[in-house]
């Protein structure tokens, strides 16, 4: 915060993020699909987009930000949202691997020990290991510290045995990996005496069970673990303090790793061309000033995304205005949504107009993530300090 | 890439703070609420000695030679006190135009029809058919307007039979006055609606009801965390905005529009909140909110209203191709 603040304002990139960006322009314009593929939320999709993944790892694309010698490109932060801005804007394939990419491995960057880091990145950031979250459970969602699945030490084998079952699990039916939380020790209550453990799924013990999202695909799965034995190279970060662990990931899931500017920019974007494709016979006139609103919104995301960013090089810790930041952009991906199904009319029932899919989508943005009823006790809680009960 | 403030331009915003905190308490808003001119007994006297109300004049002319972007901030820092003074209309708008040395002045301009304190000022800017007129009080007739805001003093203000008028600018200046204007706006809205959240998680704190503070029940936190993200980005907007006006960015108009748009929505939902957690004490004329609220429904479409502005961006980001 003192260094930095004696340089002036300055919103335009320099010459060599300009370069940058150019370069991932000019590899998405000849790599990026011409066909849209199936939805990665299925099992054939999800396949499909694992080919899209290993293209993206062998030109280094996958990872950008993370060391070279796990397949980045040591791209600043800055570097990463141009990087998300650019991917958004042609419209590349979602991301399987994202779990992995922006939710474990930042913990692994932060917790994990170095044969950890040297055995599981590379596989991930290629999409030949891809890693499903093991939070919530039948009756531990948005109360996250109420988890039972176990972990029992298992001393003479030198590791743990898992025992519960973790649900509304993304992608659990294709993934090859697991990390979760696991209560470790008995006698603890809530947020103590729990551990972070990574969990292959092809362990004996471990049945996974796909199902059905709102959207019609087989996005979610139920992980059950039956003795599941894993040994002590499998625990990240500190045995009994996988809650800290787990709440870095949080912070990145929430702020600004999960949902970058440039994918709303993206969507933005498009609500922009689909009213001036069909705006002018909308119904309603207020529309009109419903689409400049979600670009206004937008781009102020955007703009406090740089405001973060520029803080983050100061030194400075976000901390828990992430929430701010998960509420506003997940509400707005509604907003967008309901502006767009509006402007289609008696159109938007239709699943292949290109808006009702990514609706049902939107709408989970508000539920996962910790929900924003949650959030929004974070907000007044931990930045306006308001008395807990 | 580098969006933050200097050391200066915070150390700037903190010395205003400072001197408003002393200038312009609570007290002194309510005191202008019934006195004869709306306005602060030393406030602006203060202000004056800063050299901020010449901020943006070049040096060479007596100013401080400051852009939007060292006084954006400041902005907020009279909105936070509800500080009933021209700030907007004197040091955005007029002193920019036409440098120091013409006392104090307000300024008519844009799609706004009143002239506020045009009373107690020296001149008044005034837009005429495309040209900035610099009118001499004397020269003008006009007409009391009773405003929601008692420190608003409002007028009509004709200015055709003023015998001396100086034309001080074109069409462009014409619009980059009105910018101007629109953006301290923006900037004094969400200094206001900082101020209503401020006392209103206070309030919640201390307020007991059914054995406990009222502040812990989730109804009241959730509100008062909307208003809080509603201000988390609306102040990006706000500040790029500045940052475009200050190096002429040939978007800057849609820029303020965007930020005019957010800050007024942001304090308006700030107002509406603040009141409801408040209860019957927020209803009183007897608490200090209703003062701070009224700012916000006088100045939330001031200078153009939000749909005002979303059109100007509507037309700009819709329309053209």
């Amino acid at each position: 915060m003192v260094v930095g603040s004696l340089r002036r304002m300055d919103l335009s990139w320099s010459p060599t993020e300009v370069a940058f960006r150019n370069e991932a322009r000019a590899w998405l314009a000849e790599n990026v699909p011409s066909e849209k593929l199936p939805s990665g939320d299925t099992r054939d999709g999800f396949a499909l987009h694992l080919k899209w993944e290993q293209r993206l790892f062998d030109a280094r694309w996958s990872v950008v930000s993370w060391p070279e010698e796990y397949g980045g490109r040591n791209a600043t932060l800055w570097e990463w949202l141009i990087f998300e801005e650019e991917y958004h804007r042609v419209g590349a394939p979602q991301r399987v691997t994202q779990n992995g990419i922006f939710l474990l491995a930042p913990t692994l960057f932060e917790f994990g020990t170095q044969e950890q880091r040297d055995r599981y990145l590379q596989p991930m950031a290629s999409g030949l290991e891809t890693w499903c979250q093991g939070w919530s459970e039948p009756d531990a969602g948005s109360d996250l510290a109420g988890i039972r699945s176990t972990a029992v030490r298992d001393d003479a084998a030198a590791g743990w045995r898992l025992s519960g079952q973790k649900t509304w699990t993304t992608r659990g039916a294709f993934c090859t990996h697991m990390f979760g939380l696991f209560r470790s020790d008995p006698a603890a209550e809530r947020h103590a005496g729990l551990t972070y453990f990574l969990v292959p799924l092809n362990t004996p013990g471990v049945t996974v069970r796909g199902f059905g999202r709102l959207d019609g695909d087989e996005g979610f799965a139920e992980v059950f673990l039956d003795d599941v034995f894993v040994d002590d190279a499998m625990v990240l970060g500190e045995v009994n303090a996988g809650w800290k662990v787990a709440m870095a990931t949080t912070g990145s899931e929430r702020g600004l790793t999960l949902r970058s500017p440039g994918r709303f920019m993206a969507t933005a974007d498009r609500l922009v061309r689909l009213y001036r494709d069909i705006g002018a016979r909308a119904s309603d006139p207020a529309l009109r000033h419903a689409v400049v609103q979600a670009v206004i919104d937008v781009e102020a995301y955007r703009l406090q995304t740089l405001a973060t960013v520029t803080a983050i090089g100061d030194g400075d810790n976000p901390g828990a205005t992430s929430s701010l930041t998960k509420v506003f952009w997940s509400e707005l991906d509604v907003r967008m949504h309901d502006t767009a199904l509006a402007l289609l009319g008696t159109a938007a029932e239709l699943e292949d107009n290109g808006w009702m899919k990514d609706f049902q989508f939107a709408l989970s943005g508000p539920i996962y993530a910790g929900t924003n009823e949650v959030q929004r006790n974070v907000i007044a809680e931990r930045v306006l300090g308001m008395p807990r009960r | 890439m580098r969006f933050a403030f200097t050391t200066d331009q915070l150390a700037l915003r903190d010395a205003v703070r400072e001197m408003l905190a002393k200038e312009c308490p609570p007290s002194e808003v309510r005191s202008a609420w019934a006195n004869a001119n709306g306005r602060t007994a030393s406030a602006w006297d203060a202000l004056t000695g800063m050299g901020v109300l010449d901020a943006l004049v070049p040096e060479a002319a007596g100013g401080l030679g400051l852009n939007m972007l060292d006084l954006v901030l400041v902005c907020e820092e009279v909105g936070r006190v509800a500080l009933p003074e021209p700030f907007v209309e004197h040091a955005l708008v007029a002193a920019a135009v036409v440098g120091s040395g013409h006392g104090s002045m307000s300024a008519l301009v844009g799609p706004a029809a009143l002239g506020v304190y045009a009373d107690s000022v020296d001149a008044v800017l005034v837009e005429d058919d495309d040209r900035l007129l610099l009118v001499a009080r004397e020269g003008l007739v006009l007409e009391r307007q009773s405003s929601v805001d008692h420190t608003r003093h409002l007028f009509t203000v004709d200015w055709s039979s003023a015998e001396a008028t100086t034309e001080v600018g074109g069409p462009q200046e014409c619009a980059d006055a009105f910018d101007r204007a629109a953006l301290g706006n923006a900037a004094v809205l969400v200094g206001l609606a900082q101020h209503l959240l401020d006392v209103t998680v206070d309030y919640a704190a201390t307020r007991n009801q059914f054995g406990v503070p009222i502040g812990s029940f989730q109804a009241l936190k959730h509100k008062l965390a909307d208003v809080r993200i509603a201000l988390e980005f609306a102040r990006p907007l706000v500040y790029r905005a500045a940052h475009s006006v200050s190096i002429d960015d040939i978007d800057r108009s849609v820029h303020v529009s965007m930020c005019a748009a957010q800050a007024a929505d942001a304090a308006s939902l700030a107002a509406r909140h603040a009141l409801q957690c408040h209860g019957a004490i927020g209803y009183s004329d007897e608490s200090d909110l209703h003062m701070w609220m009224k700012r916000v429904w006088a100045l939330q479409r001031a200078y153009g209203d939000p749909a005002w502005h979303r059109e100007r961006v509507a037309r700009a980001i819709l329309d053209e191709d």
